[in-house]
């Protein structure tokens, strides 16, 4: 049996066992229907010419875990920005794990999905957000059908969060294959302030696939500031679907730091329906091996006097692929727009491939527009430079690697994540870069 | 301390280098002239190991040892020291992580420990003060935004903090004013010992007021055609380089 039929056919199983979610049942039935009608995205679509889930498909995955696993805080600490205080949603094998997380009701909400959808005092937020956004992708249906967990974070008017969140899920290896749909429901309200941290993590050889959907929500004013650890094993993939909606004077950064795993996509939307919204998106991909990271994303300029800002850079080792298709869509009353699109890469093996990709369609007269492509080797006048002051070939490389990466770290406004990140980046790298981080 | 015979660099097949002949003694300043063209920033690559660049005859030796197949880092390690005309800028790499980087590699190269931190620190200062370096200058990223003569200063101050055995300036006055090259060529001199040398690469005569050499010796098109002593800078900043050109051909 194929994946699809496979999920096709769990999927009247799951309908008999949620009993607790009408608000969103007939939203599921729709979702399934339309996942059954396109299937899984194959290359002969536009938007997937350059990543194959072929050999994603094959697995014989469980849809979901048999039993419940727990794990000890000591042994995935590390994951988590302990060195700060942060809330907690943590998830093991698509599981809420109580003992793992540290949420709060106090004048917000920062908790569960699976609470959010069963207890009548969240339907009219659950009502007016989900699956509002989110549109009618396959792999998005997908997961709105089997979707039953995730992070829920709602944050009143007004309400700065004093710490940062982070949602992690974690993957024990408990089955022999495992697919998982997490679901993130995030609404910030007028001039709310949060940051949040995602995270997947595989802890066990054992493949794992997430199909993940996050939908958020900019009121007016908001700022947010989203980052993504992508940081996984080589036996675990994912499919990562944001879509953002501003409202007007609302700033959100998604920055999306992609070191790890097999197979990774990440389909980033933004639509901005306010005036004066501000959208920015950074990525840093360093790859080596058989690696695989597909960065696309979509800026909907709808409301005039907007700014939106794109910056990734990647770095590409052994036969590594990354793909970058950015695509800026102006409607013709979103004038004044400010977008600036930039994408940098260097090859460091010959082997290595990059498709990059920038799409403009514009349908104002009075914007301002630019992006820039790059794909390189590292400067050979560079090295020489450094190599000239004692610095061997090595160490040379990765400073100017480091360098390269640099300033999308720049704008990381969590210090210790910003530390975090500067020493994934060293280790990836593979050297000491002998100098305080 | 540094003998050259008969160097001979290509680039791509192009020769560039036809037989140069050079011998640098500890404490000795020399001078190295030419038109543009003449190969004489090849030249500072090539002692400096510069990849780019094929040595196709000839041998240079440092202490007796020949370098030629020496990376340019070991070389850097034996203590060679190249200040660049044009400076690469690395963002996000600050010129204090720099210098402390390069110093800690070379120590490691040699056998010894990281230098400490407060030991660094003091160096640091005191070759900023020497150099008059402005201290917010130090945690700025590596000559990023810099203007000509401020990535020169910083070429002049990781000299300063390496300490080399032979410091090779490329073209070191060029983008410099008169007061910054006053300091640059204060802050060479104060460096200088009888155990270390110095090559000076310039096009002017104009530095050579400052740092005095004992040498002076004209490229032209690969080759060293004339040495003298200062005075024959002199006569080429008056009279240019033609009449070398002409006493060649005949």
């Amino acid at each position: 049996m194929s994946l699809k039929d496979k999920l096709i056919s769990s999927y009247l199983a799951f309908e008999d066992y949620l009993q607790e979610d009408s608000p969103i049942h007939e939203l599921r039935n729709h979702a399934i229907k339309n996942f059954e009608t396109k299937g899984f995205p194959s290359k002969k679509e536009e938007a997937w010419k350059y990543t194959s889930l072929n050999s994603l498909l094959k697995e014989d995955y469980s849809i979901f875990p048999k039993q419940e696993s727990s794990i000890e805080f000591k042994d995935v600490k590390k994951y988590f920005l302990h060195e700060v205080d942060t809330y907690k949603i943590v998830f093991v094998d698509g599981v809420y794990s109580s003992f793992l997380s540290s949420t709060t009701h106090e004048g917000m909400d920062i908790c569960l999905l699976s609470a959010a959808l069963s207890k009548d005092k969240y339907k009219p937020v659950i009502e007016t957000y989900f699956n509002k956004v989110a549109k009618e992708e396959s792999l998005t249906s997908l997961n709105t059908a089997f979707a039953k967990e995730g992070a829920y974070i709602y944050i009143p008017n007004h309400k700065e969060v004093e710490k940062p969140v982070e949602i992690v899920n974690f993957y024990t290896g408990s089955e022999a294959a495992l697919m998982l749909q997490p679901r993130n429901l995030v609404v910030v309200g007028e001039n709310a302030h949060i940051q949040i941290i995602e995270r997947h993590q595989s802890l066990s050889g054992n493949p794992v696939l997430t199909n993940s959907v996050t939908e958020i929500f900019a009121e007016k004013r908001a700022y947010i500031d989203y980052y993504k650890i992508q940081n996984d094993l080589p036996s675990a993939s994912l499919i990562d679907s944001t879509y953002i909606k501003q409202e007007r004077d609302s700033v959100c950064s998604v920055h999306t730091f992609s070191f790890g795993g097999k197979l990774i996509r990440n389909n980033l939307n933004y639509y901005q329906y306010g005036e004066h919204c501000d959208s920015i998106l950074k990525g840093i991909t360093i790859l080596e091996d058989k690696q695989h990271v597909d960065h696309n994303t979509l800026v909907h300029h709808i409301a005039p006097n907007c700014e939106s800002h794109q910056d990734y850079k990647g770095i590409f080792d052994d036969r590594s692929t990354g793909v970058f298709n950015g695509k800026v869509y102006v409607e013709k009353d979103a004038q004044k727009l400010d977008a600036f699109q930039q994408n940098n890469n260097i090859l460091i093996s010959d082997k290595a491939t990059i498709n990059a990709k920038p799409q403009l369609e514009i349908f104002a007269d009075d914007v301002k527009c630019s992006h820039g492509c790059t794909i390189g080797q590292l400067d050979e006048d560079a090295m020489f430079y450094l190599r000239s002051r004692g610095i061997g070939k090595k160490e040379a490389r990765a400073l100017l690697m480091y360098a390269f990466a640099n300033n999308v770290l720049e704008s990381v406004k969590i210090p210790e994540l910003k530390k975090r990140i500067n020493l994934l980046i060293a280790k990836k790298i593979g050297v000491s870069l002998g100098f305080d981080l | 301390m540094l003998q050259i015979k008969n160097l001979h660099a290509s680039v791509e097949d192009k020769d560039i280098l036809k037989g140069i002949d050079l011998h640098v003694k500890p404490g000795e300043v020399h001078a190295i002239m030419g038109p543009n063209g003449s190969g004489k920033s090849t030249f500072a690559s090539v002692i400096a190991g510069n990849e780019d660049f094929d040595v196709t005859q000839g041998d240079v030796l440092l202490d007796g040892e020949d370098i030629n197949e020496l990376d340019p880092e070991e070389r850097a390690h034996k203590g060679i020291f190249l200040s660049f005309q044009y400076p690469v800028e690395i963002p996000g790499v600050t010129v204090t992580n720099f210098i402390k980087t390069a110093i800690n590699e070379t120590r490691k190269a040699q056998g010894m420990e990281d230098m400490p931190a407060g030991e660094m620190l003091k160096k640091i200062k005191e070759k900023a003060d020497l150099l008059d370096i402005d201290r917010k200058f130090l945690s700025r990223s590596l000559n990023e935004g810099f203007s000509g003569g401020e990535k020169k200063r910083n070429e002049i101050f990781q000299m300063a903090m390496m300490e080399p055995k032979l410091a090779i300036l490329d073209e070191t006055d060029s983008g410099l004013d008169i007061d910054a090259l006053k300091i640059v060529a204060n802050g060479v001199n104060k460096l200088r010992s009888p155990e270390n040398a110095v090559i000076v690469i310039t096009h002017y005569q104009r530095l050579l007021d400052y740092i005095v050499p004992d040498f002076v010796h004209v490229l032209l098109d690969g080759k060293i055609v004339k040495s003298g002593t200062k005075e024959l800078a002199y006569e080429l900043e008056e009279k240019g380089y033609d009449w070398i050109k002409e006493e060649v051909k005949a």
